[in-house]
């Protein structure tokens, strides 16, 4: 019934509007709108695909010449769409171009980020939502001053530490500095709050401890904000660039982000590496969008409180 | 002790006083990792980074620092190149922040009709969520090659000096690359929050003769401004941020033309050993994220009150 009134609605051009206004006019008349509605539809498709070209393009020109033969790519007027698609650039990328390493130090340096951040948050917030304990209101405070510290401010110490731990140019670098969170503290708290205190009793009676409490009670009620945290960290793990280039130097530990500048320096004679190279670095969250879109939103929309 | 037991079992309950101290325990070990990583990597730093900021750079590595006290805050912070690379920054945000957010509004806008095949679109305009900054850089970086970009070409630049190499051209096409990058997240935010506009009120506008351009205007932006709001916020703190674009497509040249501030602390730092300077440079950043960290803060806090 509502969908039906929306679907005859006019959205567009003034006059339309100010016609259908009118109060004698019959919602249901289709036939009034008649020869006004094709038009607009078009119109409003030219203005979606005019758009969705602006916003598509440097990845479809990216994707068409990772497929291109190098030569092609610097032919003139410019080849835009690949008829013989070669996809050995990939294989060159991936093996030659050290993608396939970047990738994997990536993978585990954003997973052990993301698992520890929830870790350390769930446990945290709590903590903060559920027991009593002194200072439990100034620490929580100073878990929320951590968010308005840039990761720039700390840098230059921070560089030092790991320096002294002897971690430069390792794993436990790129990862030991971001174990915590001020923002997943503050969530998982927020969303704590909203457990009813019965169940936190009636477990309590049940002889169920604390952690045994959280796993099985608290954190399967609290599944959407464990996920739009989950991969809220993971996409912010996963796009650091300044943090690792400052950290690392060898392509043993390198990630996808600092490898992406390397292989753009270092292939530039063979620039269709360079973008299948492109591409297969931004896939996985490419992939990520597509499969976890909902949390992802919620996710992005969490963070931007943040900043 | 099994006779304390037994004589406080009957008050159990009303005192638990052991389950209260077993609680505290828990709740200690419970926030203490987090803890203990805010100190080492995130409340130590801070402060040592103000610190290092009385200390001058010896012009050799293996001489010892000098305390200057607040005196290197001072040259340093009035010295001609902080200002020069503050205003850069400033006009990145500005190049990038607000039309970044009225092209992210447009998208939402146009993408939140009910068409046939809306869904495609809506995927295409929030699909730069997934370009990281690195991502976005090295392809525009490839674009805008003289020799061989296909952008350097449409723009008839072949072969000349490229668009990055310009000292007009190369912020401003670092904020368009920014832009381009961000366009997914702010289509994404603000089609939330267009989609928790009440189709009432509309409808209502409607009736009221509203035309639509005036529904627009005085309906759905108002509902906006909070996201519109934080978007800016997010935006400007990204912008003072943002640092792969910078690193990958022009590395603060040409002639500094591009050197932000976050760029100007890595050079320092990292190139130069410039570490009493960086760090002056660290803690000004510092104090304009803080401020502006206060200032979302305040709203948010606002929000969650009209939201209750």
């Amino acid at each position: 019934m509502r969908a039906d009134r929306r679907g005859v609605r006019p959205r567009a051009g003034g006059r339309a509007d100010r016609r259908a206004a009118r109060p004698p006019e019959p919602r249901r008349a289709k036939g009034s709108f008649g020869l006004r509605r094709p038009a607009g539809r078009a119109a409003r498709y030219v203005l979606l695909v005019a758009m969705a070209v602006v916003v598509a393009f440097p990845i479809y020109i990216t994707v068409v010449n990772a497929l291109l033969p190098s030569a092609q790519i610097g032919a003139r007027p410019p080849t835009l769409f690949p008829t013989h698609p070669q996809w050995g650039s990939f294989r060159i990328a991936f093996d030659e171009a050290h993608l396939g390493i970047y990738l994997r130090n990536s993978t585990i340096v954003t997973v052990s980020i993301t698992a520890a951040q929830l870790v350390t948050s769930v446990l945290a917030g709590y903590a903060f939502a559920f027991l009593r304990f002194p200072l439990r209101g100034v620490l929580f405070m100073v878990c929320l001053a951590t968010l308005m510290v840039p990761v720039e401010a700390t840098i230059l110490p921070n560089y030092r530490t790991i320096e002294t731990f002897g971690w430069y140019d390792t794993f436990p670098a790129l990862i030991v500095p971001f174990v915590g969170s001020g923002l997943g503290i503050f969530l998982f708290r927020q969303a704590f709050l909203g457990v009813p205190r019965d169940l936190h009793d009636a477990a309590t009676l049940d002889g169920y401890g604390h952690l045994r409490f959280l796993v099985r009670v608290v954190l399967p009620l609290n599944r959407p904000v464990t996920a739009a945290f989950g991969i809220y960290a993971f996409l912010n793990a996963w796009n650091q660039y300044l943090w690792p280039l400052v950290v690392t130097q060898t392509n043993s530990v390198r990630t996808v982000q600092i490898g992406l500048r390397q292989l753009s320096i270092s292939n530039f004679n063979q620039i269709d590496v360079v973008f299948a190279g492109t591409i297969l670095g931004a896939l996985p969250i490419f992939v990520l969008l597509f499969v976890f879109q909902k949390q992802l939103v919620r996710g992005l929309t969490a963070g931007a409180l943040k900043g | 002790m099994g006779a304390r037991r037994r004589a406080r079992g009957a008050h159990a309950r009303r005192h638990p006083r052991s389950r209260t101290r077993r609680q505290v325990v828990a709740a200690y070990l419970f926030v203490l990792p987090a803890l203990v990583a805010f100190g080492v990597f995130v409340f130590y730093p801070l402060v040592k980074t103000a610190y290092l900021g009385f200390f001058t750079t010896p012009p050799a590595p293996n001489l010892p620092s000098h305390y200057v006290g607040l005196s290197q805050y001072r040259s340093v912070l009035s010295s001609s190149d902080f200002r020069d690379s503050l205003w850069r920054t400033v006009q990145f945000v500005l190049y990038t922040v607000p039309a970044g957010i009225v092209l992210g509004i447009g998208l939402a806008v146009l993408a939140n009709q009910r068409l046939a095949g809306i869904r495609i679109f809506r995927t295409i305009y929030s699909s730069t969520v997934a370009t990281s900054a690195a991502v976005a850089s090295v392809i525009f970086f490839t674009l805008l090659n003289p020799q061989v970009g296909l952008l350097s070409y449409w723009l008839g630049r072949k072969g000349g000096s490229g668009v990055l190499q310009s000292s007009s051209l190369a912020l401003p096409a670092v904020s368009v690359v920014t832009i381009w990058q961000n366009i997914g997240l702010t289509f994404i935010l603000m089609s939330a929050a267009l989609q928790s506009v009440p189709d009432d009120l509309l409808e209502a506008a409607r009736v009221d003769g509203a035309s639509s351009w005036r529904r627009f205007r005085s309906v759905t932006i108002p509902l906006l401004s909070p996201m519109i709001f934080f978007a800016t916020i997010v935006g400007i703190i990204g912008g003072f941020q943002s640092f792969g674009q910078i690193h990958i497509l022009t590395q603060g040249g040409p002639n500094n033309h591009t050197l932000l501030l976050i760029y100007d602390i890595y050079k320092q730092a990292f190139q130069y050993d410039n570490t009493g300077y960086a760090a002056v440079l660290s803690v000004a950043l510092f104090a304009i994220l803080l401020l502006l960290t206060f200032v979302q803060f305040w709203f948010f806090q606002r929000r969650v009150f009209y939201a209750r």
